[in-house]
């Protein structure tokens, strides 16, 4: 047996050959595509244009060619969105793996080089399969919470895509004519992947492309039901925010970040410690939660849909309108401006958030006291929070000290 | 009467048949690289320009790639551009260079002690729960391994340590299952030779 890898007869699965790659390929091509135009929905679900501190890559230059304001509706958009990101991600991790398995000879291939073209053709896989690994590594690393990566996750996740997409591009198109040829005739099979003197198989094509699915199949049952509420949450077993609910009760629904690890402390959010400081037009407003609970209230049912890429079904909150409190400072409701909402919260990402007039605006967005009944637990950010229609989980900022309306 | 059928002599290819459809290793065209020019002799071969830059769409469309990589490389790069250059690169390499080997040579291992036991039957039910539970640990390894509990404990007000137990479970279960499979499947092959043999034994009926 040849003991060199750059030799064909090294390699011998008789798996692999043209047609497997591209039925792996045709799946990745649209699953990535679907990954990548999620992940560019979500970027912009978060306004980075609208203030400094939604915007977490201020260097993005015509990167945000696309960017839109985003809307209040349906309600359930980013939790759709988001979970699509996040599930089809990790779903498709076995996809992945089996995709470069199959091609891995051809890493060790020699001549290194052809042409000019084929030697950039190969500079290029180095940008795709290092930054497809990059990218799935970075985002199931932060899924689960496990900060590792060199820097904040949202440049390297957001720049990180842009550097593999546009390898990715290329090497579709490269790769769609031999692709189509291996689909068309599935039995002739020629080539350099296939193995010049194969062993004896063990699985054939079709089962080892059943073991692929299988493993993303095992993948979706355990990690799907965390965008769900109740029994369906149960069961993604393995996966962050799976499992049982934080205890039960009307505040029995998941917990992003907890009151003690933002160092949130009893003392400073009681009835008279804590006070709401309003301000626009030149004017300040100080409300005690008495005071809010003076205001007319308004119910919501919406959702919390985190870009971990679980969510909530929807919870029944009460509170005051943000418009309503654009009025307080004499705007007009229907024409109220943006807003910076800014936490009791003294470290962490988005300890302030900005919202869009079209969010301020909407009936459905909220200064919530009440969820599912009850006043607000600390963890879910009691004296007040935010809650805004279809908004990403981070803008609905709790613990809120201050709101600044006026066009950011 | 009818006239004797002439039969024309065809050609007899020799039957071809996957994987000998091939050419052979050594007799695949290899591209030979003209050597250095010697004075007053002409190279018995020439690559023309094209063979040696290659397709110019091709090399357009890598060259828009490269731009656009570029741009957002820069950025991706900005900070600590050690750090993510060695994450980039460092993932490829990991993946080609020690993953592949890692479960290949694992896979290897495991064909290779069946066959000798004289039993290749049973690698895939062996291979394919293998393959599963070591998919799931690979993907949920920061919980899996408790090294992120404490964090994802305080952060969610959920427990952070019962993912190694769930993922012993699963891996259990798929085992048991595919233990289960085979014993079936070798319960089926058992019963349908031994009603095979019976019919084989049993006196021919009497047409």
């Amino acid at each position: 047996m040849p003991r060199s890898p750059s030799s064909p007869a090294f390699w011998r699965s008789p798996v692999r050959g043209p047609w497997f790659t591209a039925v792996l390929g045709v799946v990745l091509l649209g699953g990535i595509t679907v990954l990548f135009v999620t992940g560019l929905v979500s970027y912009a679900a978060y306004n980075p244009d609208l203030s400094p501190v939604n915007d977490k890559t201020p260097d993005k230059g015509l990167l945000g060619f696309y960017l839109f304001s985003w809307p209040t509706g349906p309600v359930w958009l980013y939790r759709l969105t988001q979970g699509v990101h996040v599930t089809l991600g990790v779903v498709l991790v076995p996809v992945l793996l089996a995709k470069l398995w199959s091609v891995v000879p051809k890493l060790f291939a020699l001549p290194p080089a052809r042409s000019l073209a084929h030697a950039l053709e190969r500079i290029s896989l180095l940008l795709l399969v290092g930054g497809g690994l990059f990218e799935f590594t970075t985002g199931i690393l932060n899924v689960q919470l496990d900060y590792v990566f060199p820097g904040s996750f949202y440049p390297l996740h957001f720049y990180g895509a842009w550097v593999f997409f546009a390898a990715f591009v290329a090497h579709a198109v490269l790769k769609m004519p031999a692709a189509l040829r291996a689909l068309r005739h599935p039995h002739d099979e020629q080539g350099d992947l296939v193995a010049p003197e194969p062993a004896e198989p063990t699985v054939s094509r079709r089962g080892a492309l059943g073991v692929v699915g299988g493993g993303s199949l095992l993948l979706f049952v355990t990690t799907a039901g965390r965008s769900f509420d109740g029994p369906l949450r149960r069961t993604a077993l393995l996966t962050p925010h799976g499992g049982p609910e934080p205890g039960g009760g009307p505040a029995g629904f998941q917990i992003n970040k907890t009151a003690a690890s933002r160092g949130i402390s009893a003392s400073e959010t009681t009835e008279e410690a804590w006070r709401l400081v309003v301000r626009g037009r030149g004017r300040t407003v100080r409300l005690s939660r008495s005071d809010l609970l003076g205001l007319p209230l308004h119910s919501a049912a919406l959702p919390i849909a985190c870009v971990e890429g679980w969510s909530t079904s929807d919870q029944w909150w009460r509170g005051v309108r943000l418009r309503d409190l654009a009025a307080l400072v004499g705007y007009e409701p229907q024409t109220a401006p943006d807003v910076l909402v800014e936490s009791l919260q003294r470290h962490g990402a988005f300890r302030s958030a900005a919202l869009r007039d079209n969010q301020v605006r909407d009936p459905r967005s909220l200064l919530a006291l009440y969820v599912n009944g009850a006043p607000l637990t600390p963890d879910h950010g009691h004296p007040a929070r935010v809650i805004v229609p279809a908004a990403p989980g981070v803008l609905n900022t709790k613990w809120v000290a201050r709101m600044t309306f006026g066009d950011l | 009467m009818r006239r004797p059928v002439v039969r024309r002599p065809t050609m007899r290819w020799p039957a071809m048949r996957w994987p000998a459809m091939r050419w052979p290793a050594m007799k695949r065209p290899v591209l030979r690289w003209p050597g250095p020019a010697r004075f007053g002799a002409r190279p018995a071969t020439r690559r023309s320009l094209r063979s040696y830059v290659g397709s110019p769409l091709q090399l357009l469309l890598l060259a828009c790639s490269f731009a656009l990589a570029g741009y957002a490389g820069v950025r991706l790069l900005a900070d600590d551009w050690f750090a993510v250059a060695l994450w980039f690169v460092g993932a490829a390499v990991l993946h080609d260079l020690v993953l592949v080997p890692l479960y290949a040579g694992a896979d290897r291992a495991l064909t290779g002690a069946l066959d000798r036991v004289g039993r290749r039957e049973w690698t895939l039910y062996v291979r394919v729960p293998a393959a599963l539970s070591a998919l799931l640990l690979l993907v949920w390894f920061p919980l899996v391994t408790g090294q992120v509990a404490d964090h994802y404990r305080s952060a969610t007000g959920l427990p952070g340590d019962g993912f190694l137990a769930r993922w012993l479970l699963i891996t259990a279960v798929l085992f048991g299952g595919s233990a289960a499979l085979l014993v079936l499947r070798t319960w089926r092959t058992a019963r349908s030779d031994r009603l095979r043999r019976a019919a084989k034994e049993r006196p021919p009926a009497a047409h």
